[in-house]
């Protein structure tokens, strides 16, 4: 008897499992870790704070849009510093073989998460040797929070140090995702604290199942998900790094979707009959700063000129095989307050050339510098630069090309006196205008450890995005930055390459992909039929 | 015996303290601030920079560094990786498994084939076989198995879709780690098809990582039985008449195994050096593909202790090999 | 002072014969092996094609047709005849990138034998020479390096030196130089007890004549033999750098690099992956026949010796 209810019930197991929905994600990188807040791939965000954190505000999706998340509403002061955020309440966290939780999601997670980044007193600020908080140090958020403070189990009081249009959209952002206090004292207890980034515990609509290094990451559905839960009941992550792979598994159906296919498969992947290829401009931006600082390239007239002997479409056409937009504007179409008014600068070599002559420049000979690895935003730099100096080679100017192990190349082109233009480029973290244009362009960060490569201070440019940023009418602060783009396309600091498009090919099978601007992957509205 | 083992023992201290100034005084040298790297295209301020330069241990003396390393090595403390802030060790415990599965699939391809094919090719000096084989085995030995491995790709997954892509088993099975031998593993796991799933994922990257192991051996063996065939025993054993595959079998086979034991031991250089490729190629989760990785983001404490465990490695399988010899060939033990 | 080693000969022949004679006899061994032959032979033409690229190559190996982005080869339906074997991702002719390639292999071959060659036997003669804890010292350092995988190792270097193939050609030929100083230095201790050296230190000679012109010349056999497996190996491992991209860098027509970048097209455009990779076997190839072929005709002497 025994045995017949052990058949009947491995019987009914295999029922289940056949009716179990399993997605395939054929991720590109092993995430470094599961807590999201000391990281800051993309890759590790969509294994860790999407499908398994939320945070107090969440970009609606599809878009950069800020939406509620676990806190259901906000009241912001008059003057902009104070932020009441009324938290949603049932809201339960995920258990585990090793932790059950006690309790739903309360203001006291909330503290924990950020007080753990900000303060260097909390014992979990160093709970692995050698962790830091890259995004929160890097987004400033440490100048900018003066307190955070719990008013009762469900409200929580920010107060900031200055007022700042960007705040809503920053803490939607993955390093702010919240936490389980309750599960850090559990560690804490148990005295393995380093379990907080290998086994997390979220409130988000899956839950983390196991990670084999450099392979597998398993999930599975959240059926207590505050939120709509998810259609499919197993999500897999196959972490295949190389893009030719990635294809060619997606293609033999061991995996349902993939990020970042190779340029040159676009046209093979739209000619397939079993996938679909949803494609959107990304959040990003690819460009040659020039040293402004530096002769000839202090002359906006012939920064200009080097800007029209450059063919922008060949070299959208052979090193992103035309998947990019021609960019024209250092921030993309996509984002708000994008002006689309601006006329680029026309591919005319005679005209550059006689333009360069009327500034007195000839024989010039000058660097080029071009990165060795290969960005979202540029897949190959090198070859763009071989693109650029033939180019440049028909309008009299010598170029010579540069080129640096990755993290030197990132070091030198800070460098002030840098001899050369430097190709680089930009991701957007959080849909904000500012976090292109303030991080990029500022005088602020044309200094030393800034990311203004260009070394490019206007006056002019900089006030209007201290202006904007204060300004929490989103009209006028669009004016604002309409302006500040007119001033750089005059001023041409940069020879804006392109935006980058991104394409998600997915089996046909897949339905309810939505992609993200910011480039994340989530997986909690997607259903596979069989 | 044991003192021959002591003795050996001995011998390898020097070497491995020269391996560890090395690993730690490369890597110490290596262009590229982690810090700067870790920030990308934000760049970092100079106080944040001092900051995290002080919190990893960068900015102290590199002797007085060295001498940490060896402090918190002796302890068995192989530092935390920059990028996962997880221990060294256990990232390396957690990919070795796929590595040395890798690797003794690939050695015992060769052996199995390699060996044979070396015999019957000295046993048939002159032949089409002898010809056709070693050329086959000069090519394999000529093999840029980086391309080699692509072309099979493109064959066999790519036109055939006889074998899968990359990996090293179906998602569809999931069972605990019991070995971190797939193929062990898979069969523990009692589940249907698991087994021929993993088998399927590993044939393609160990034919390409055995490829030079398996021209190495069968060259190797064909030499030694030739050497051996001519010796003077072998000739009066076959003088007195015994039979050809006794004579073969017992006398010229054992002897000529000596040579082709330490050469196939002394494969495990070449196979750590393979498995870099690839793992590479086929995205295999292992060692050598950690290594490349690390080295690429400058993970310094990954890569410094990577070396020093493969490297360690090979010394301790190079002494394993010194002291087989040392069991089938009693001579050199009294010397 | 090697005139010293024919004075038993019955006839005494000067040097010029007995140099005469020596190849001779190499050459009639070498003949023997058919694939030796058929090695060299490739290997020559390969040296021809280095040398005679820019007359051979029917483009520059830089130059891009934009309108003629991965031609397929001529043979093949949308081939052009002015592209024989194709173009690659930027329209680069590839019979030309593979024929300046050849410039390539063939440099860092002799490059990196000739320092590991020059670093070895200097570093193996002292070891051999001097003995005691100089040779306790040189050769744990040699065990040191050998410790580790090659291509590791010099991966690790060229991440320190910077990629690029000067520093790739540094990296591996300091990863062979042991093979090289072992070797020496084993030859140098067998020859040390023989007759001929002590009778030339009787004779007074200097030690650095004693060790290069009288012991040095009689360990050059197996020398030579590894110089040639070294060869083969420097042409692979260098590949194997660029196709890691840390050696030769983009957009010289290195056939590693050449493979690295044709990657991304391995399922679209087969010829920019198949033909480098062929370049470098039959070269590799060509090279390890003619080593082997060397062996064969240096070996017999050794023995007799």
């Amino acid at each position: 008897m025994k045995k017949l209810m052990l058949f009947a019930s491995v019987l009914a197991m295999s029922a289940a499992a056949a009716q179990a929905k399993t997605f395939v994600y054929c991720s590109e990188a092993s995430p470094e870790g599961f807590d999201p807040a000391p990281f800051t791939a993309g890759g590790t965000f969509d294994a860790s704070a999407h499908p398994v954190f939320n945070r107090l505000t969440e970009f609606k999706k599809g878009t950069t849009e800020v939406e509620p998340g676990l806190a259901e509403s906000w009241d912001v002061s008059e003057d902009g510093t104070e932020y009441t955020f009324k938290l949603r309440q049932g809201v339960k966290w995920h258990s585990n073989d090793s932790f059950t939780p006690t309790r739903d999601f309360n203001a006291d997670d909330v503290i924990f998460s950020y007080d753990r980044q900000g303060n260097a007193e909390n014992p979990w600020h160093q709970y692995i040797p050698g962790i830091t908080y890259e995004y929160y140090t890097s987004m400033a958020m440490g100048d900018l929070i003066k307190s955070v403070e719990k008013i009762d189990d469900y409200t929580v009081k920010f107060t900031l140090n200055q007022p700042e249009a960007p705040f809503l959209a920053n803490i939607a952002m993955p390093f702010a995702s919240i936490v389980s206090k309750e599960y850090a004292d559990a560690l804490e207890a148990a005295g393995t604290q380093a379990e907080m980034n290998n086994t997390p515990i979220g409130t988000g609509p899956f839950k983390f199942v196991a990670y084999q290094k450099d392979a597998v990451i398993r999930y599975t559905k959240n059926p207590d998900y505050w939120g709509t839960a998810p259609i499919i009941d197993d999500l897999i992550f196959a972490i295949t790094p190389d893009a030719a792979v990635r294809l060619q598994k997606l293609k033999a159906g061991e995996c349902h979707l993939m990020p970042y296919p190779a340029p040159a498969d676009i046209d093979t992947i739209k000619a397939d009959p079993n996938l679909i290829l949803d494609e959107q401009a990304g959040l990003n931006v690819g460009y040659l700063a020039y040293n402004t600082t530096q002769a000839p390239f202090d002359n906006p007239k012939v920064r200009k000129a080097l800007n029209m002997a450059i063919n922008k479409d060949a070299i959208v056409e052979a090193v992103f095989q035309g998947a990019a937009l021609p960019a024209k504007n250092p921030i993309p179409p996509t984002m708000w307050s994008y002006n689309d008014a601006i006329e680029d600068d026309a591919y005319d070599p005679e005209a550059a050339k006689a333009m360069l002559e009327a500034e007195g420049v000839t024989g010039l000979s000058m660097k080029i510098w071009a990165m060795p690895v290969q960005r979202p935003y540029m897949p190959n730099a090198r070859r763009t630069a071989e693109l650029m100096q033939e180019d440049l080679s028909k309008v009299g100017v010598t170029v010579e090309i540069e080129s640096y192990e990755w993290g030197e190349y990132l070091a030198k082109s800070m460098e002030a006196g840098r001899d050369g233009a430097v190709m680089l480029g930009w991701t957007g973290d959080n849909g904000d205008p500012d976090n292109f244009l303030s991080v990029l362009l500022s005088c602020a960060s044309a200094g030393e450890g800034g990311a203004n490569r260009a070394f490019w201070c206007n006056e002019e440019f900089s006030a209007l995005l201290n202006d904007a940023k204060v300004t929490a009418d989103p009209a006028e602060r669009t004016a604002l930055y309409e302006q500040a783009q007119v001033i750089f396309k005059e001023q041409a600091p940069w020879f804006t390459i392109a935006h980058s498009t991104q394409y998600v090919p997915m089996s046909n099978k897949v339905s309810g992909f939505v992609m993200s601007p910011l480039g994340d992957f989530t997986f909690d509205t997607v259903d596979i039929a069989e | 015996m044991v003192r021959f083992i002591l003795s050996k023992l001995l011998y390898l201290v020097p070497t491995f303290i020269g391996i560890t100034i090395i690993a730690f005084s490369f890597v110490r040298i290596l262009p590229g601030d982690p810090v700067l790297l870790m920030a990308g295209e934000r760049g970092v301020s100079p106080e944040r920079h001092a900051e995290l330069t002080a919190l990893l241990g960068y900015d102290k003396h590199v002797v007085l560094q060295y001498f940490d390393f060896m402090g918190r090595l002796l302890q068995g403390d192989l530092g935390n990786s920059l990028v996962t802030k997880r221990p060294v060790l256990d990232e390396f415990l957690s990919l070795f498994p796929a590595t040395v599965e890798l690797g003794l699939c690939a050695i015992i391809i060769a052996t199995v084939i390699g060996v044979p094919v070396g015999v019957l090719a000295a046993i048939k000096r002159g032949s089409w076989f002898d010809q056709v084989s070693m050329t086959a085995a000069l090519v394999g030995f000529s093999m840029p198995i980086f391309w080699w491995g692509l072309l099979l790709i493109i064959l066999f997954s790519g036109i055939l879709g006889w074998t899968p892509v990359s990996g090293r088993i179906s998602l569809m099975y999931y069972f605990p780690d019991v070995t971190g031998f797939m193929l062990i593993d898979s069969i523990i796991s009692g589940q249907k098809g698991a087994f021929v799933s993993a088998l399927r994922h590993l044939i393609l990257p160990s034919v390409v990582l055995a490829t030079i192991p398996l021209a190495v051996i069968a060259r190797q063996t064909r030499s030694a039985m030739l050497e051996v065939l001519g010796e003077d025993y072998v000739r009066t054993a076959r003088a007195k008449g015994m039979p050809q595959y006794r004579v073969i079998g017992i006398h010229a086979l054992r002897n000529a195994m000596i040579p082709v034991v330490t050469t196939i031991g002394l494969q495990i250089g070449v196979l750590m050096a393979g498995a870099i490729l690839t793992e590479t190629i086929f995205s295999w989760p292992g060692i050598g593909k950690w290594m490349i990785d690390s080295i690429s983001r400058r993970d310094y404490p990954v890569v410094q202790s990577g070396l020093l465990l493969i490297a360690a490695l090979v010394m301790v399988v190079n002494l394993l090999v010194d002291l087989t010899y040392g069991l089938i060939n009693p001579r050199i033990r009294i010397k | 002072m090697s005139e010293q080693l024919n004075v038993t000969a019955p006839v005494r022949l000067t040097d010029a014969q007995i140099r005469r004679q020596m190849i001779s006899e190499f050459w009639f061994y070498f003949r023997q092996n058919r694939g030796a032959v058929v090695g060299l032979v490739v290997f020559v033409l390969l040296v021809l094609i280095a040398f005679l690229a820019p007359v051979l190559a029917p483009h520059s190996p830089t130059q891009q047709f934009r309108d003629a982005l991965l031609v397929p080869p001529v043979w093949q339906e949308g081939g052009r005849s002015g592209f024989l074997l194709g173009t690659d991702a930027v329209g680069r002719d590839m019979l030309s990138r593979l024929i300046y390639g050849s410039q390539y292999s063939l440099f860092i071959g002799v490059v990196v034998v000739s320092i590991a060659l020059v670093g070895g036997i200097v570093i193996g003669l002292l070891a051999g020479f001097f003995g005691g804890w100089v040779d306790n010292v040189i050769m744990r350092v040699m065990d040191v390096i050998l410790a580790f995988p090659s291509l590791l190792l010099a991966l690790v270097l060229v991440a320190v030196l910077g990629p690029g193939l000067t520093n790739a050609m540094i990296a591996i030929a300091i990863v062979y130089q042991p093979h090289f100083a072992r070797l020496t230095r084993a030859a140098v201790m067998s020859e040390m007890k023989r007759d001929y050296v002590t009778a030339a230190r009787v004779a007074g000679a200097g030690r650095l004549r004693l060790m290069f012109r009288t012991i040095l010349p009689n360990c050059l056999a197996p020398l030579i033999v590894q110089a040639t497996l070294s060869f083969s190996s420097a042409v692979l491992d260098s590949a194997a750098l660029g196709f890691l991209g840390m050696g030769a860098q983009p957009p010289s027509p290195e056939w590693g690099t050449m493979l690295a970048e044709a990657r991304e097209f391995i399922l679209r455009a087969w010829w920019v992956v198949t033909f480098p990779g062929l370049a470098i076997l039959i070269s590799v190839l060509a090279i390890n026949l003619t080593g082997d072929g060397l062996r064969d005709a240096l070996d017999p002497k050794l023995k007799r010796s």
